[in-house]
């Protein structure tokens, strides 16, 4: 492959830049020799997290299994844009079935690594919120009690953005989409419904399970990283704002990203065997409106100013900096 | 070696023999025994390295076997009734992405009302998923279909079920002669996928396709049946040259040369039509029969050319395309077209009814002398039924209609009241 010039726009950020890292800190996608598992050209949206998310992480497990990956991946945007022919945007073994089956999928793909005894083969599965959280719960959930060798990588972009922006088990409270539309006395997703994936799967006890995000994709390579250094059933749920689906700027995708992180709504940790080990602690937390503005699917909660919806929002984020500790300075939480 | 042995047993046995890779099974009677018996087996070492998972549905089952397929593994499993309909989805899936599956289909009705007991409704809801479907007559022959299956699956790059009667045959003790190890080896070779899932030849596989290219897809898979329909006779011949016996194959012929009335069925019923065929034969009624081995493809074909001059075919099928009568009798008049051949419906042995000889015999006279009604089905009780219809037609809410008609004939909870 020709030399890549590799650019950092992010001032800012926690991306500090690779030219100040050591060799061996340095992110996958800043290297030269990072496989391009999703290449370029595929037809995902402006300013899509998922497939930029999609991107990182998968380069960063081929670094960690020496190219030696095969991917499922459930039905949904990212099988989409990537994948109609003759155009497929995948550098690597890459199989789609269903919907709803894709950690099952993953596990047959797993056993039969096993009973070929190419243990060097690892296995991803990945999908989106409604594949995860919703049709596919079940398959996963048989995954993880079984402990199969499988990383399951959820994108979570909180609706049902490939048929148009429905809702899921994921979308949060008081969110506009198609299915939940902006109208009545409690306009949006309801509030207290809904699911916490990660902590679902931390219930299973299975080795690891971390959340991420693409406003931190150091962090979200390390983490990938890490996970391909253990055997067993893996969970890396990975927050991708969707410009569409949010009716947010394109061009501000990392930003909304950062403000679900720094607000507290979305917050980054891991957890070993069933409990919390490490999160990313927020340097200065933001008001949940700051993240809430920028988003067009939260629109009428500011046309009159809904204060009783931003109170319980604001509430659900601190409650998230008291559970995981995320102001404390320390760099990891006391077991 | 002939053995006295159970049917799950003995498919299990013929199973374990093809060397399966990886097996995801989920349980659901009257196929449980031949999973048990394999997780017996694979836990023991006796099937080398093979794989055998848990798993939380049928749906789970099949997803498993289809990561597993495309990454190259030969692959196993068992359901029926509910469990194939739960399977549905990844059925189509599985054809789709011509990957060589086998699965024994344990017959049985599909609820509601819930029923246990043996019929063809849950293979026959799948028939146009692209699976091969294969029935079996006897234990024997399940055990032998086993082996044609995984050799028939992965030459064509197509899933097989295999069809054996739930309970009549998956739980019937009878003499079966066990193939061995070397036998199967000879038949069977090992598995060469032609898509595979490999670090070293990255390819994508279940990507999507628009309509410029669909149409062409599917005809390949059609084309894979049609290609079936010369690999299922040739397979059975070459397992007869080393198993020293004939099983499978697209249809088997029972008396009918100079036949004026044919008898077609497919599974176990055969057998009871058979001494039916024999007694009517005996009675001076030129009766034939014809066994239907291959209902996917169907064997248009040959069976047009086995009904020959009969001037009548009755159709006795466990199933019911509700709306409008027989599934397989439907595919028998298609595949008749033009011949003068009268076809007869006949819906029998649902939800584990017991199909008689005599039963068969009156429908043949019946039949020949009066004609059938169509579609006509086999000893219903019909003061049962005109019961409940006046019921309907009397009051609005006339209750559940299962529960209605078990105490109109006398039956709670299985007992006599």
């Amino acid at each position: 492959m020709s030399y890549q010039r590799v650019k950092f726009y992010q001032t800012g950020t926690f991306t500090v830049g690779n030219r100040l890292l050591g060799e061996d800190d340095r992110t996958v996608q800043g290297r030269n020799d990072r496989t391009n598992s999703l290449n370029s050209g595929h037809r995902a949206c402006q300013g899509c997290g998922e497939a930029l998310g999609a991107r990182y992480a998968l380069d960063a497990v081929m670094r960690a299994t020496h190219n030696q990956l095969v991917a499922v991946n459930a039905t949904g945007c990212l099988e989409v844009f990537s994948s109609p022919y003759p155009e497929s945007a995948w550098q690597i073994p890459w199989l789609h079935s269903l919907f709803g089956n894709a950690p099952a999928v993953a596990s047959g793909v797993a056993a039969a690594i096993r009973a070929k005894g190419k243990t060097a083969i690892r296995v991803v599965a990945q999908g989106g919120d409604g594949a995860t959280v919703d049709i596919g719960f079940g398959c996963l959930s048989g995954m993880f009690e079984r402990n199969d060798d499988v990383l399951y990588i959820c994108y979570d972009n909180e609706a049902y953005m490939n048929t148009g922006v429905q809702r899921s088990g994921s979308t949060p409270a008081r969110a506009w989409t198609n299915t939940t539309q902006a109208v009545g006395p409690e306009p949006g997703n309801p509030m207290g419904v809904g699911k916490n994936l990660p902590r679902i799967a931390m219930a299973h006890g299975i080795p690891y399970v971390a959340t991420a995000s693409v406003a931190d994709l150091h962090d979200l390579e390390t983490k990938v990283t890490k996970a391909m250094s253990v055997r067993g059933a893996r969970y890396i749920h990975i927050h991708v704002p969707c410009p569409l689906g949010w009716k947010s700027d394109p061009a501000q995708t990392i930003k909304v990203a950062r403000l679900a992180v720094e607000s507290g709504l979305f917050p980054l940790f891991e957890a070993e065997w069933g409990v919390v080990t490490d999160r990313t602690p927020i340097r200065k937390q933001v008001p949940v409106e700051q993240y809430l503005a920028l988003q067009g699917r939260f629109k009428h909660l500011f046309n009159p100013r809904d204060e009783q919806a931003l109170e319980v929002m604001q509430a659900m984020a601190d409650r998230n900096i008291h559970l995981y500790d995320l102001l404390a300075t320390e760099p990891a939480l006391e077991s | 070696m002939k053995q006295q042995i159970e049917g799950s047993q003995a498919v299990a046995h013929a199973v374990a023999l093809c060397r399966p890779e990886v097996m995801a099974c989920y349980p659901i009677s009257p196929q449980t025994h031949i999973v048990e018996t394999l997780s017996r087996k694979v836990k023991a070492g006796e099937i080398g390295n093979c794989q055998f998972l848990n798993v939380e549905s049928e749906f789970g089952a099949l997803s498993v076997l289809i990561g597993a397929s495309a990454m190259g593994a030969r692959t196993y499993t068992a359901t029926t009734s509910q469990g194939l309909l739960f399977m549905a989805e990844a059925l189509y899936n599985a054809a789709g992405l011509g990957l060589p599956i086998v699965m024994t289909i344990a017959n049985r009705a599909v609820g509601a009302p819930i029923n246990i007991w043996n019929d063809h409704s849950d293979s026959m809801a799948m028939r146009d998923a692209g699976w091969l479907q294969l029935f079996a007559e006897d234990n024997q022959e399940a055990v032998d279909l086993h082996i044609q299956a995984f050799r028939l699956a992965e030459e064509l790059s197509c899933p097989v079920m295999v069809c054996m009667d739930g309970y009549i045959l998956t739980h019937a003790f009878e003499a079966v002669d066990l193939p061995v190890q070397e036998q199967v080896d000879a038949f069977l070779p090992p598995f060469e996928p032609v898509q595979v899932l490999d670090p070293q030849d990255p390819v994508s596989i279940g990507a999507m396709v628009g309509p410029e290219a669909f149409a062409e897809v599917r005809y390949l898979a059609h084309h894979k049946h049609v290609q079936a329909l010369e690999a299922i006779p040739r397979i059975s011949q070459e397992f007869q040259e080393i198993f020293q016996r004939t099983s499978g194959g697209l249809l088997k012929q029972y008396h009918t040369d100079e036949a004026e009335t044919l008898l077609l069925a497919l599974g176990s019923v055969n057998g009871t039509i058979k001494d039916a065929v024999d007694d009517l034969r005996a009675e001076g009624w030129p009766v034939g029969a014809i066994q239907l081995c291959s209902f996917r493809p169907f064997p248009s074909q040959v069976l047009r050319h086995a009904v020959h001059n009969a001037k009548r075919i009755i159709v006795i099928e466990k199933d019911l395309a509700v709306g409008r009568g027989g599934i397989v009798s439907s595919e028998v008049k298609l595949a008749l077209q033009g011949l003068p051949t009268l076809v007869d419906t006949v819906i029998a042995g649902l939800g584990g009814r017991a199909i008689s000889k005599a039963a068969v015999i009156d429908t043949v006279k019946a039949a020949c002398l009066e004609g059938l009604e169509e579609p006509h089905f086999l000893d219903l009780n019909w003061e049962a039924i005109n019961q409940e219809l006046t019921r309907q037609a009397e009051q609005r809410r006339s209750g559940p209609t299962p529960e209605n008609l078990l105490r109109e004939m006398g039956l709670s909870g299985g007992k006599i009241v």
